[in-house]
Order: structure tokens, then sequence, then C-alpha cells
């Protein structure tokens, strides 16, 4: 919000919003994931914008909406979803590609590393947008994270379904932040810093995880 | 009919193997460095041509337009193979193909006991447990594939569709060969252990007079069977005995002799990472003067005509059996393929094993995944991998809420609980009240570290960070009251 | 069996939509390289190089009568006699001073070579693969398997660059026994280290006829 206040837009946060639907759709509850599109799709309908951070639910916007409300038989429903997924972006995609800025006033003196999530990488093809934004961060040191492109192992139930994987997917996400000497690990994603956290956390190791909106919102050495 | 899938039906879950495997530093060492080294050979083969994106396109259609007219073409194979003078037979499900197996068998020894027979790498035969059925009825199949033959010879399964042996080491490898081969003194250099197979399998290759194979490609345009493979056992096995019979599944059928031109592109690249592999053996029915005096093809179905009606599931029947998706998986990268109870493991596993068997057995297999997308990044035929692993899922729990214990297991409760709260504000925010309020009850120096239930299974590895004391949206409803402006 | 293949049949057959198979399959899109761009030259320093890469040994013949002269210095310097050689190859390829074998109906008969000579069908430059059509040159398929040296000849005019290149040059041979060889077999099964001549011919020399040089040049 601070971000995008700073660059002289309007923010609003419609408080009716639950959840995209993604969690019980890739479960295997697609029955119980409609109503929460309908819901998605009738609150926001009408907004200029729509900004959303958090690839995965972005992702599960562009790859599952449409094919959600064909299903549904319902024509209009189908309408709406087509005239709004254009006007989505995931946090980054929205400051670098839709408003063509990377500079956003950001001071954040840490040493950052990044990793892309799987959404943002396979689905939304963001490619190397989160990194120019956040080499534009004045005093910001980025460090490439190792075998960035391997899964943090979140993937939703997965990290309770399967948690012994989970963790040794983590392990070894944890293992290559360690590797950089990075203050800080921060992603587009808070899912899977929730579960790097919960890693580097329970290891005792002194690594930081914040979200890009929270770092570009940054005005000096630490986050405010 | 009576389906079956190598040993799946008395596989445990995949959590409870993954578990299990995963305390075993070797395999998993193993596993890692196998798969790091094929994945980067892969990389560097695909990126070396222009037209890979243009290749797999090719490919994915080719295989769909075949599926779409399977009849067809299955129709044209059998009749161009017997014009060359093969014999096709049919096989609806593992224990006909093994049936008719044995019978050709039989029929080809002269009513001898004891045969023995020579095998080509094939998963097909791994699927239906040929070698099991053959040795109950006397038959000794021999594998000489070198890791299928490390593997039979070991009393154990194979963990990797193309890298069978990848779970085992050089020294596990030699002990085994010490024993089995006779030869005490044998070193454990990868050269030494290969030169002890060569002599071993010559032997048999020059003795016995029956071989089995499988097929990578079968070509309805022409009757043409293709094998594909590196060590040169398939070329031994297709040409030195007098019979040759190859168990085919249905899928495998490919339209034209020209549609090679794609697959051979795409298989060595991804399975591994050569330009071309060592050897492709290509021959129609019955060639006079020059190999088997007698061809036969079982063409399979054991579960394959079932995935047909849906577009999705008949999507999986594309596969070339390349192996790239295992390579690329990192679920599979912590486990090895053993944790998936199945001949076919890794990301094409989870989704064609629980197909295959109508989803009796393998239940597990579709939530062995976190979405990661990698497997579908690198499939030569571009089968959605993820989506086909959403639809599984989607299956099980429309099969589940049929009866009442499925309605009532612990992931079910959960979910159709949080549907519930989703679907209002105000539910939505009592349950963050509510959160923040009973957190307490859990929460060690601001985080959560011992948590009950299913949410237990996080804070086994994961400390969780306490829900903030006010929520984002509590915070923009103040500020909203407040007049807004700069925070 | 009947049974199986009808009941087999009709449930492929109620599963799948009705269409017009010949239609479906023009429409099948088909923009990967057909052909590719490189000049002789250039085709063919590729295609020396994936030999090179996989330890071919390659001798450059200037011209076809410099072939059995070839064969012989290239057997003689690994102390081999007994030559395989099919019998619809050129009677000038064929080297003197060795035991030649040219009929042999049985594999044991055959195990007896220790080199075979035969000519190819087309050889592929950007994958270093030579196809031989089992035919009169290039011998029935034991023949390039069980003997351990295999010399190829491969003419300058039958190299091409590219895969459905290769292939379309085998597409009147589709219903014969065909065998692509792109280095001599091998095994990543132990431990992905890989190791070279597992079954099939250990050595492989490829005699490049006409190919703009003269000479041998081992990896």
């Amino acid at each position: 919000m601070r971000v995008l206040e700073r660059l002289g837009h309007r923010v609003l946060f419609p408080r009716a919003q639950t959840c995209c639907g993604q969690m019980h759709y890739n479960t295997g509850y697609q029955a119980d994931a409609l109503p929460l599109v309908q819901r998605f799709v009738k609150i926001f309908r009408d907004k200029e914008v729509v900004c959303v951070p958090s690839a995965s639910c972005v992702a599960m916007m562009r790859e599952h909406y449409e094919l959600i409300a064909e299903r549904s038989g319902n024509h209009d429903f189908l309408c709406q979803v087509r005239t709004l997924l254009p006007r989505v972006f995931e946090f980054s995609e929205l400051l670098a590609n839709k408003l063509g800025v990377l500079d956003v006033g950001a001071h954040f003196e840490k040493r950052v590393t990044y990793h892309p999530s799987c959404h943002s990488l396979r689905m939304l093809h963001a490619g190397d947008a989160p990194e120019r934004l956040l080499r534009s961060v004045r005093g910001l040191d980025l460090v490439n994270l190792p075998e960035r492109e391997q899964c943090c192992g979140f993937g939703g139930t997965f990290a309770v379904k399967n948690a012994d994987v989970s963790n040794a997917m983590m392990q070894a996400k944890c293992g290559a932040v360690k590797l950089t000497g990075a203050d800080v690990v921060t992603a587009l994603d808070n899912s899977c810093l929730m579960q790097i956290f919960g890693g580097l956390h329970r290891a005792g190791q002194d690594v930081r995880t914040m979200h890009i909106a929270e770092i570009l919102a940054s005005h000096g050495g630490a986050a405010s | 009919m009576n389906v079956r899938v190598g040993k799946t039906a008395a596989a445990p879950e995949f959590s409870v193997a993954a578990k299990r495997l995963l305390g075993d530093d070797q395999l998993r060492q193993n596993v890692h460095h196998a798969t790091d080294i094929i994945r980067a050979k892969r990389a560097l083969r695909v990126e070396e041509l222009p037209d890979w994106q243009e290749l797999r396109d090719a490919a994915s259609e080719i295989k769909a337009h075949t599926l779409r007219h399977l009849a067809e073409y299955l129709e044209e194979f059998e009749h161009n193979c017997i014009a060359a003078g093969g014999e096709v037979h049919w096989a609806r499900d593992a224990d006909e193909a093994n049936a008719i197996a044995i019978g050709l068998i039989r029929r080809h020894s002269e009513g001898r006991d004891g045969a023995e027979v020579i095998k080509v790498k094939s998963m097909t035969t791994d699927e239906v447990q040929m070698n099991v059925a053959l040795e109950r009825v006397g038959i000794t199949p021999y594998e000489t594939d070198l890791a299928d033959m490390i593997v039979q010879m070991a009393g154990d399964e194979p963990s990797h569709i193309v890298v069978p042996a990848l779970h085992m080491n050089r020294f596990e490898v030699r002990d085994l060969f010490r024993v089995k081969m006779s030869l005490p003194e044998l070193g454990e250099q990868p050269h030494d252990l290969t030169d002890a197979a060569r002599m071993y399998l010559r032997e048999k290759f020059l003795a016995i007079k029956i071989g089995i194979s499988g097929a990578n490609f079968a070509v309805a345009e022409t009757g043409t069977v293709c094998v594909v493979e590196s060590e040169g056992n398939g070329r031994m096995c297709a040409t030195l005995p007098d019979v040759l019979i190859s168990l085919v599944g249905i899928e495998k059928v490919i339209p034209k002799f020209q549609d090679l031109e794609v697959f051979l592109q795409l298989l060595p690249r991804s399975a591994t990472g050569e330009r071309m592999n060592p050897y492709n053996s290509l021959w129609t029915g019955v060639h006079a003067g020059d190999g088997p005096r007698a061809f036969h093809v079982i063409l399979l179905d054991n579960g394959r005509s079932k995935q047909l009606a849906d577009e999705r599931e008949r999507e999986t029947l594309a596969c070339i059996r390349c192996g790239a998706c295992l390579n690329a998986c990192p679920v599979y990268r912590e486990t090895g393929g053993h944790a998936y109870g199945s001949i076919y493991s890794g990301p094409i596993g989870a989704i064609l094993s629980p197909q295959l068997q109508s989803l009796e057995h393998s239940r597990s297999l579709p939530y062995a995944s976190t979405l990661c997308g990698a497997c579908y990044e690198v499939c030569p035929v571009k089968i959605n991998i993820p989506e086909t692993l959403i639809h599984l899922r989607g299956r099980i729990v429309a099969e589940d809420q049929k009866s009442l214990k499925g309605k009532l297991n612990q992931q079910s409760l959960a979910m159709r609980a949080m549907a519930l709260v989703f679907r209002s504000t105000w539910r939505y925010e009592a349950a963050q009240k509510l959160g923040q309020r009973g957190q307490w009850l859990f929460e060690r120096g601001g985080y959560l570290v011992d948590l009950p239930g299913m949410a237990g299974e996080w804070t086994r590895f994961r400390d969780l960070k306490a829900l903030p004391g006010e929520s984002f949206r509590e915070w923009f409803q103040k500020r909203d009251v407040n007049g807004g402006g700069e925070a | 069996m009947t049974g199986a293949r009808e009941e087999i049949l009709a449930r492929v057959r109620s599963a799948l939509p009705d269409s017009s198979t010949v239609a479906d399959y023009s429409n099948i899109p088909r923009a990967y390289r057909q052909f590719g761009l490189l000049a002789a030259d250039a085709q063919i320093c590729i295609l020396k190089d994936r030999l090179a890469d996989y330890d071919a040994q390659v001798i450059e013949v200037a011209e076809e009568k410099g072939i059995a002269d070839a064969v012989r210095t290239a057997m003689a310097a690994v102390d081999e006699t007994r030559l395989f050689v099919p019998s619809g190859l050129p009677p000038d390829w064929t080297p003197r001073g060795v035991e030649l074998i040219a009929v042999a109906d049985s594999a044991a008969e055959m195990d007896r070579a220790q080199a075979v000579l035969t000519g190819c069908e087309v050889a592929i430059a950007e994958t270093g693969t030579i196809v031989l059509v089992h035919s009169a040159t290039q011998g029935r398929r034991m023949g390039t398997l069980l003997p351990d040296h295999h010399l190829c000849v491969v003419r300058r005019e039958q190299v091409v660059e590219t895969v459905p290149e290769g292939w379309q040059a085998l597409a009147a041979f589709a219903r014969e026994p065909l065998t692509t060889i792109s280095g001599p077999s091998a095994t990543s099964d132990i431990e992905m280290s890989r190791i070279r001549g597992v079954h099939g011919p250990r050595r492989l020399t490829v005699l490049l006829v006409d190919c703009g040089g003269s000479g041998t040049f081992s990896a």
C-alpha cells in the first residue's frame, strides 16, 4: 500500500474479500472453490486495477478462473471473468510492467537474496522484473540464490500432508539461503516465505524473511 | 478384467514410504548425484537446439492426434505387421499378456521344460510383472540391461525409469557381481563392472533362443517397431534369437515413419542428455536371413483404454518414458523412486499409476507433489502434469465424499470448514480474531512451535510467526475511518 | 484371442469422438527445422566433431580406391586379421592380406570375425549418427553387432545436417531393418559415470571418403 500511495495512486482494500480459492481447487475440492471465485469476481469486477501481492493467487486466477467459469455454465460469469483478468496484476508485475516503474524510492541497506516462487517463475513468467526492482533499491546488496529454481517445499496442503518431504525440500532451500550470507530472503509469495522462515527460525538462523513489498516500502536501513 | 501395475496393490502410502526413505542418506546422495548430472546434461543439449519448443509442439500434437484416432492406428499397425510376417496378439490385462507370452514361449520351445529367455529393458513387462509369471511356470528370464540385471540379481526394484539402479553405488554393485558371477576378485571401477557384465551376458546372447522386448514406438504406416537404447543388448535380443516377442502398450503407436524424426530428437536429449543415443533398432515383421524367424507383438491395454474418454487423462498416454520429469522433480530428488510404490514413479508415475488402476491403488500419489511445474517444463510431449494432478485430486475427493468415512476424515472436515469460513466476510474475520485470541495457548516467545492435529505436521519442522495483534484489514479499517493519507 | 481384440478396440472406439484422420493428421504443426542451413563442408566439420566426441576413429580417404588400404592399416594397428564383409560390398573396398569371412549363418561363426566393414545409407552430422539399412552393402544385423571393430565407409554425398533430412533419406527403406549408430554402446548405470562398450563393437572407425582431407585422425 505504502509503495503504491508513494507513487501517487489511490488504494482501496475491499473488506469483503477472503480467499481466491487456490487451496481448495488445488487440493481437489473444486466444487468448494467455485463460490470463492464468484465472490472474488463480484467484489473486484468494477475496479480499475487489482493488485495481488501473491504470485500463486494470480497464477490461480490466470490458469483456472476461466475454466471454472466455463464449467459453471454461466455465460455472464464467464464474460465477467474474461474482462476482469486483464486488470489483475501481481505486485511486482504491476510496478515493473504495468506502471513501468523500477525505482520506487526505496532505501534498504541489507544483503538480500531473492527466491523465485514456482508460480512466479513458471506460470507468471515474471522473469527478472522482481530483481530489477530490488536492484533499484538504494543500498541493497542483491546476491544470487544458488539453485534458486528448486521449489521450497510448501505446496499448500503438501506441507502438512507430506511434512517429511516438505521438510527435506525446505532444508535444501534454507541451506542455499545460508550459502549466500544474506541478511534477508525475499519473495513474491508469503507462503514460500512462511515455509522458509519456519525452517530458518527453527534452526536458529539469523536471517529475516520479508515480502518484496516490505522491502520496496522501506525508507532506511531497516524495514519500517 | 484385472488391471495390475507392478506391486502397487501392496505399496504403502507415499508419505509413509517417503518418511522411511528420507532416513537413507546413501540413497539420497545417490539420487541427488544422478539427477543433478542428467538434469545438467539435458539442459545443455536442449539449449543447443533452436527449435526445441517447435519439436515439443509437434510431438504433443502427434500424440494427441494418434490417441484421438487410436483404434484406426492400432488396426493399421496390426495389418502392416502381419503383412510383413509378424503375429499380433491383444491382451486386455496383465494376466492375459503373461498368458500369451507363456503360450508363445512354450510353442517355440517344442514342449521342452525350463526354457530360458533374454529380456531387453521394458517397463511394460515390469508393469505386468512378466518375470514373476514366467518364473512361476519354470521359465527363466534373464534381464540384459545392465541396471535391470543388477536390480534382478539383487532381488530389488527399479527406482527410476531410465536409470533403474540409480539408488545403488559401485561398491554395492561390485559385491553383487562378485557373488552372482563368481568373480571374487572383481574391482569396483565402473569399467571393470561393465566388462564383467559384457562377458557374462555375451554367453547368454549367443545361446538363448527366445527374446522378449518392449517397444518405444510402433509405426502404424509400416508395421515397424523401434527400440531405443544405449547398451547394445536391445540389438542382441532383437537379432540373435530365433523368436522375438515384443510387449507393446497400445499408446506406443505413432502414425507414420516420418514422425520418428520428431521423437528421435526429443527422446535422447530428454532421457540421457545426448544428441542421439548409441543405438536405435527398427524392424518390420520378419526379415528373411536376418534375425528372428518368428516375431510376435502383444498389444497391451491394462487400463489404458479407460483414460481415453477424458481429454485431460488421455494426455497422460502421450508419455514416451524419457524420465526427464523424474530428474526435474524436487520431491523425487528427496525420496527416490521407491517411495511411489509403483514401477512408474516420479511425476509421470503420480498421474499414470492411479489412472491405470482407476484409483483403487496409488491414491496417495497425486498428492505427492507441490505442483511446482518443473516437470511440465521439461516434458518433451508437453503433458500438463500439474493440471492432471489437480484433476486426479478432484476425482479422489469426489470419491471420498461418497462415503461417510470419507466425508469425516480430518482433511475433508478441515477443508469444508474453511470453505464455509471463506464464503463470508464476518466468518472470515471472526476466524481471524479467534486465531489472534486463542493462539496464546500454543505461543512461545511470539512464535507457534507446537500445534495440535494436522497443523502439528507444520510445527514438527517449522516455527510459525504468531498472528499479529492487529491484522491488515483491522489496520486499514482504522485508517479509513481516520481519513486515510500516507501512513 | 479374438475376444480380446474386439473388446479392446470397442473400448477404444467408444471413448473417442469420430473425426477424419487424414485431415486431422495434416493439421499437425511442424514448425521445427526440416533441413539445415550449413554448407556441405561445415556439415562435415560437425560430423567429424561428433565422431571425435564419442571416440570414434576417423580416417579421411581422398577417394574410393583408397578404402582398402585404409582398412588394412586400421586393422593392423590393433592386430586384427579376420574381417566380415557383407555380400554386396564393392569388391575393391576389401583389403588383401586379411582373412575374409563372407558367409556367417550362425552367431558362433560371426563371432569369429574381429572386424566388419560396411557402407552406410546416410550420416547425420548434427548428432553424429550413421544409419545402416541392413541390405547387401550393409549386411545382416548381427554382422555389425558381434565383431568388436566396425569400420564404416561414409561418402561425402551421404552426409546431411539434421535428423529430419536423414529420415527423409530413409523413407524408401522404412520397412527394412534399420540401425542408427551414434557412437559405441554406453552405460551410465553405475553412479552415472559413462562407460563405453557394453555390447556391440567397442571400436568404431569411420572412413570419410572425399570429405576434404586425407590421413588419420583419432580422438
